[in-house]
């Protein structure tokens, strides 16, 4: 059995300074109820891992808003205009990783692999500084893996046992941050007695996650 | 009838672009389509085309926009804009879709592009100093996609995106597989840049006036067929 807390208590989790990665794409399949709490409690300093800064009125964007993210490591902040305004002005540190290379080194750090190799960004600014290899002729970069302090995630179904069930583009990178976190925390759209998600429907054992977000109200 | 010459004015610039990158594209294929302009391409599909689309925040078989009242928030194209999805269609996590795109197992990607050059490689993810939106999956895109297409306009407030060399930062160094703009069809090759076909109405010396790279130019250049494809 997990234990499902209130948003505040999932905010007050989180120290200043944290490192938090927080699921979703655009916005969708993002834990909203854990980020507004955090908007709410204010804390600051923090690095946030994402696949993008959403819109400055939505999302993990409004953390940026707020002045509440020091750092970010994202593949996309096109669609915060604050984000980018801030990052040009040197208030905000964003590292910008191609997509795919984002997820598998948060993949990486998961599943406790080195790094990842991949020919993604070769002959590009995201080359530089760092190492390449060649392998059977072909040339890949070497990716550092990823590991956040905490793991904000959103799904569709949570079992009381802490299963995690995903829909359509909702998954994005919920399922892979579950692993790379020392807690996770998961917001679920539903939670549903344990035998209601089929073993082969969770996505995220539940083994992975830490706390439940109560539903909300 | 009409006369090649009224083509250009009978044809919006983009569904030219769109038009003619659909005829590319075969039944079977997986195929993503970037934000913006490429996405029209969709639009010049008959219907039955038997293409799945990709969008690579993880669905394989998106489908067109919903019926107004019926968009799901967790149904949504790589723009973050309501979708559905066609039968046979398939959601999955970002290291799966991404897994298809960089593994080999995706057929084409079209993508936009802010320049092209000789090499035939393309810069389309930043503007140091101005534009920084970040790459998303287009480094992805094209270090991994069988075949890369370029959708865009021939010049930007009239200098020329097909350049000797990319001043931008580059997505990639793969050189694309085909460009295609309102004004022509060009195909980078290792003996440079290929002009293998003209707009309608569109002369051989207006492309090389609006291209600051150099083009090879076969004596003919047949005129773009922008009849609805259908395989």
């Amino acid at each position: 059995m997990k234990t499902a807390i209130k948003q505040e208590a999932a905010a007050a989790l989180i120290p200043e300074g944290a490192t938090i990665l927080v699921g979703g794409f655009m916005g969708v399949g993002s834990p909203h109820r854990i980020i507004e709490a955090i908007l709410a409690r204010g804390t600051r300093g923090l690095t946030v891992i994402s696949n993008d800064l959403c819109t400055p009125e939505r999302g993990v964007g409004k953390l940026v808003v707020s002045g509440q993210v020091t750092r970010a490591v994202v593949s996309h902040i096109g669609r915060n205009p604050v984000a980018q305004q801030r990052m040009l002005a040197g208030e905000l540190e964003v590292e910008l990783v191609p997509q795919g290379t984002l997820v598998e080194r948060i993949r990486a750090g998961g599943v406790g692999l080195g790094g990842v190799l991949t020919a993604t960004g070769i002959g590009t600014l995201v080359e530089e500084g760092k190492q390449s290899i060649e392998i059977d002729g072909r040339r890949f970069l070497v990716e550092r893996p990823i590991k956040g302090d905490f793991a904000l995630i959103a799904c569709h179904h949570a079992d009381y046992a802490g299963n995690l069930a995903y829909v359509l583009t909702a998954h994005n990178f919920n399922p892979v941050m579950a692993l790379a976190a020392e807690v996770v925390i998961a917001e679920p759209e539903h939670i549903v007695p344990i035998g209601m998600i089929s073993p082969d429907a969770v996505k995220t054992p539940g083994v992975l996650v830490d706390y439940l977000l109560e539903r909300a109200a | 009838m009409m006369t090649a010459a009224d083509h250009p004015a009978a044809l919006d610039p983009k569904e030219i672009i769109a038009r003619r990158i659909s005829r590319e594209i075969r039944a079977g294929m997986l195929v993503n389509l970037g934000i913006g302009l490429p996405t029209l391409v969709a639009n010049h599909l008959p219907a039955g085309a038997n293409v799945y689309f990709q969008s690579e925040n993880g669905v394989i078989g998106l489908g067109a926009r919903p019926p107004d009242g019926m968009q799901e928030a967790s149904l949504t194209d790589a723009g973050g804009a309501f979708a559905s999805a066609v039968p046979g269609a398939a959601s999955m996590d970002s290291a799966m879709s991404f897994g298809l795109i960089r593994g080999g197992h995706l057929d084409m990607t079209v993508l936009g592009g802010l320049e092209v050059d000789e090499r035939g490689y393309l810069a389309n993810w930043m503007v140091p100093g101005k534009m920084v939106p970040g790459m998303g999956g287009a480094m992805d895109l094209v270090a991994g996609a069988k075949r890369v297409i370029v959708a865009m306009f021939h010049t930007a407030k009239g200098a020329p995106k097909i350049v000797p060399e990319c001043t931008l930062p580059l997505t990639g160094a793969r050189r694309v597989d085909l460009v295609v703009t309102e004004m022509a069809v060009i195909e980078p090759t290792a003996e440079g840049l290929v002009l293998r076909e003209r707009a309608p109405g569109v002369t051989v010396d207006a492309i090389r006036a609006a291209t600051s790279a150099r083009l090879v130019v076969a004596a003919e250049v047949p005129e773009m067929d922008l009849a609805a494809a259908a395989r």
